[in-house]
């Protein structure tokens, strides 16, 4: 793009920079373009879910509906309360968008589509999440209400407890991948991550969750105790803008486990050059099907109580993570993947030849270090959850309740 | 090799992002509004990090002090009622405080001008361009290395550990 403006006579600084803005623009419309769609999508799965239909009177299977929306939302309008701090009022909205679109820039879509492969990209996106803290802080202290800075401080007390266990699984791709470009943490799959540390992706992908505030984690906004939180003194536009925001970031955590663990753009050959499309349409496959999760989980689960919330994030995923990060870190050093020995394995043929051709040959290169890594995790998690097991146990003989099978249960409240 | 007009703008731009915020900081009276002023303040140095072609600290600098310790601040302004109503300076103070400032100020630009100039100078100028991404991994092997700096590393990390435990002793209730 550049280069075609500085062709036709442009100033070279000058295309260049148009050309940066233009792509930052059509980057940041895809993440506000999406949202549009991804309201439908979820209010249409929450639908089947719960034996509705969900919208249908706009549209083509109701897919205008969040038009019909964004026009309400225009036309409502605009209260700052009284004692509200103006100004901080008015930014906090403009700052919870513009973190979550932030974290766009790093993502690489396929090998050659991404914003700026930052050699720090995963140490970005962790200082961007962080702005999001802060939005939510200034909106619930500047709208004056005793809700709202309820919401704020279980929002920032969440937040902060759960960025611990969100770093040390994030550390485990970077340390397996031995680098913390996103780029190359993708290009480092020829196993996706996520067999080969499913332990990390779990811890990642739930405390991911925490911080974007989904359910079973949306205490943040819990309707029924402290009204909406942080957000509640918002009307119009601007509680649209927390309200896209928080889809934006829903969707962003499914990109990024994705990315992180799931392959990326890689699988069936795609993202290769000659593939671009293919890579970005991957991406986005994985993607969608990890946030058919998400709101799956929304749809099925109760909401948690804030300390159980804590004890859960404290006393089980922070030291379960301080140990997988122990294991993965002393059992991946004897195994760094040697892909110029894989690919002199693969030319002599034979059946490292083959599975070579098939799966390429990074799959060789990294499948002893996958497969012990693998056994390590499958060991850990069930010892975690023996753990769990006894905890619960112990609990219950505490206080007197013996753990009766689900069926039984409801066949005696019945009786 | 003289800087484009660009990086002297982004350069000026932080500048004013460093110093607006830090009079913001120490004119407010109200400490909500101070701890955001030094947002922005910190916000231009994490800038700064990225013009001298260090972006593991830019990140790290928007992480820890912007992420964590203004949050930190701005968590126990608004624990205690009493300091977020204050309309006037709490103290009187000022006078010595802008002693210090002056004189820390000399003493810094001292320093600065006295390492660029003379025999030898310590401020070497560099063209950014020239300066490799492999920074990072230095950072990670100087810390490590046996020769380097593993000793104060370690010392540092007891250090901290030490007064994590401490908190934890303070903040416990007598059982």
């Amino acid at each position: 793009m550049a280069e075609f403006l500085i062709n036709s006579g442009w100033n070279p600084n000058l295309a260049q920079i148009v050309a940066s803005t233009l792509g930052a623009v059509v980057l940041a419309s895809f993440g506000l373009v999406w949202v549009i769609f991804s309201i439908w999508l979820e209010r249409k799965f929450a639908g089947r879910v719960q034996d509705r239909i969900g919208p249908n009177r706009t549209g083509p299977y109701g897919l205008f509906q969040t038009f019909a929306d964004i026009g309400k939302l225009l036309t409502k309008e605009d209260i700052t309360p009284k004692g509200a701090d103006k100004h901080v009022y008015n930014f906090a909205p403009i700052l919870a968008v513009a973190g979550i679109i932030a974290i766009f820039a790093v993502i690489p879509f396929n090998h050659a589509w991404v914003g700026a492969d930052l050699n720090v990209g995963v140490l970005y996106f962790v200082a961007v999440g962080s702005l999001a803290t802060l939005a939510i802080l200034l909106a619930g202290w500047s709208s004056n209400n005793k809700y709202a800075l309820l919401g704020a401080f279980r929002a920032i007390a969440a937040l902060i407890s759960y960025e611990v266990p969100m770093i040390l699984s994030l550390a485990v791709p970077v340390l397996l991948a031995g680098s913390m470009s996103m780029q190359d943490i993708v290009k480092g799959q020829s196993i996706a991550y996520v067999f080969v540390v499913p332990v990390s992706a779990l811890i990642f992908f739930v405390s991911q969750l925490a911080e974007v505030g989904r359910s079973p984690f949306d205490l943040i906004e819990a309707e029924s105790e402290i009204i909406a939180g942080f957000n509640i003194e918002y009307s119009g536009m601007k509680f649209a803008m927390f309200y896209a925001g928080e889809f934006i970031h829903a969707f962003v955590i499914c990109i990024l486990t994705a990315v992180l663990f799931l392959g990326g753009w890689r699988g069936l050959g795609a993202g290769e050059p000659g593939y671009e499309l293919f890579g970005f349409l991957m991406l986005m496959a994985k993607s969608v099907a990890v946030y058919a999760f998400v709101m799956l989980l929304r749809n099925t689960l109760p909401r948690i109580r804030i300390d159980h919330m804590m004890a859960f994030n404290w006393k089980f995923l922070v030291p379960l993570a301080l140990v997988n990060l122990l294991v993965v870190t002393f059992l991946a050093r004897p195994f760094v993947p040697d892909y110029a020995a894989a690919e002199a394995l693969v030319a002599e043929g034979g059946l490292a030849g083959l599975v070579g051709t098939i799966f390429g040959a990074g799959f060789i290169a990294e499948l002893p270090r996958a497969v012990v890594l693998l056994v390590a995790n499958v060991i850990l998690f069930i010892v975690a959850t023996q753990l769990l097991h006894r905890y619960g146990e112990a609990q219950r003989s505490k206080l007197g309740v013996q753990a009766v099978p689900p069926m039984r249960a409801t066949a005696m409240a019945s009786d | 090799m003289q800087p484009e007009f660009g990086q002297w703008f982004i350069f000026g731009l932080f500048t004013v992002f460093i110093i607006g915020g830090g009079i913001g900081t120490v004119t407010s009276s109200n400490l909500f509004h101070a701890a955001l002023w030094l947002i922005i303040s910190l916000f231009g140095v994490a800038g700064f990090f990225v013009l001298l072609a260090a972006p593991f600290l830019a990140a790290i600098q928007v992480l820890v002090y912007i992420g964590a310790i203004v949050v930190l601040i701005i968590f126990a302004i608004m624990l205690t009622r009493r300091l977020m109503g204050l309309r006037e300076a709490p103290n009187s103070q000022w006078a010595y405080g802008l002693v210090g400032a002056i004189v820390t100020f000399a003493v810094l630009a001292l320093g600065l001008v006295l390492a660029s100039t003379g025999e030898s100078p310590l401020l070497v100028s560099q063209p950014i361009s020239e300066i490799t991404g492999e920074s990072i991994r230095d950072l990670g092997i100087a810390l490590v290395d046996v020769n380097q700096y593993v000793l104060p590393f370690i010392v540092a990390s007891l250090l901290l550990e030490a007064a994590m435990v401490g908190a934890i002793v303070i903040a416990r209730e007598d059982e």
